[in-house]
């Protein structure tokens, strides 16, 4: 039944990535990838991992995708502007993908444990807490000066430079 | 009615081919927007092969792995879209082919 699920949730996550990357208008790729989004969480919840089930959902779909699709607005992109490359570049894209792809089922597909993914319960909201707090409390802590300093690069470097002010002020 | 999760060998070779989508995406693409939405994809591929892999040793490191890779992609995608912004303030268009200066 579990095993069932996986596989329908893994079709619609590899037909929604692939319509992201084709889709033409930009509005569109980003929809298509929230759809991706929402198929990964699905994954999460398959695995008992309910604390990245609630955080995929929250952080990436929800802040992430709204960021991404505010800037879309905000420089009003659409499929007459897109830029697209020519049919040699793509196929030229495709193909070295491809090959990527080959390489990489072709080193997994004899190393075949056929073990079933256990059922657990490590991933509720109580046991991560409890490793995040007392193993990985100064990485958690270093991250938020990453996420402080990323702030103040933001708004350094979105900020309009206006050169009249600087040269009366200076 | 069988009530098991599929094998590890399946969550790699869904992780392989999500992450060869964004690969081919980051490839065939020309906005910069796309660009980096199709990094965002090879990221969810990482994650969930993290997660399977956690699950698969019951060891939780590897969800709090996938938490602070999280992290640094929402830092990631704030400075990145402020600089696409940016350049499209200096050139009018979102086209990375147009960012091709230091060849010249």
């Amino acid at each position: 039944m579990l095993s069932y699920i996986f596989y329908i949730l893994s079709g619609l996550t590899i037909i929604t990535a692939i319509m992201m990357i084709t889709a033409r208008n930009p509005v569109h790729s980003v929809l298509y990838l929230i759809a991706t989004f929402f198929m990964v969480s699905g994954q999460y919840l398959l695995m008992n991992a309910q604390f990245l089930f609630i955080v995929n959902l929250i952080v990436y779909a929800g802040a992430i995708m709204v960021l991404f699709l505010f800037v879309l607005m905000l420089l009003n992109l659409n499929k007459e502007t897109e830029p697209q490359k020519s049919m040699k570049t793509k196929l030229a894209g495709v193909i070295t993908g491809g090959l990527l792809l080959i390489t990489l089922l072709g080193a997994l597909i004899k190393s075949n444990t056929g073990e079933n993914l256990p059922i657990t319960d490590i991933g509720l909201v109580k046991n991560l807490g409890r490793v995040l707090f007392t193993e990985f409390v100064v990485p958690f802590e270093i991250s938020s000066i990453l996420f402080l300093s990323a702030m103040v690069g933001v708004i350094l470097v979105a900020k309009r430079h206006n050169v009249e002010t600087e040269v009366i002020s200076e | 009615m069988n009530n098991y999760l599929p094998p590890i060998d399946h969550y790699i070779w869904l992780s392989s081919i999500l992450f060869c989508i964004g690969v081919i995406g980051v490839l065939i693409r020309r906005n910069g927007i796309v660009l980096l939405m199709c990094i965002e994809l090879m990221l969810n591929a990482v994650n969930l092969l993290f997660t399977s892999f956690s699950t698969y040793f019951q060891d939780a490191s590897g969800q709090i792995f996938v938490f602070f890779i999280m992290v640094v992609a929402a830092a990631e995608v704030a400075v990145g879209l402020a600089i696409l912004v940016m350049i499209y303030r200096n050139t009018k268009s979102v086209d990375i082919s147009l960012l091709d200066r230091l060849k010249h």
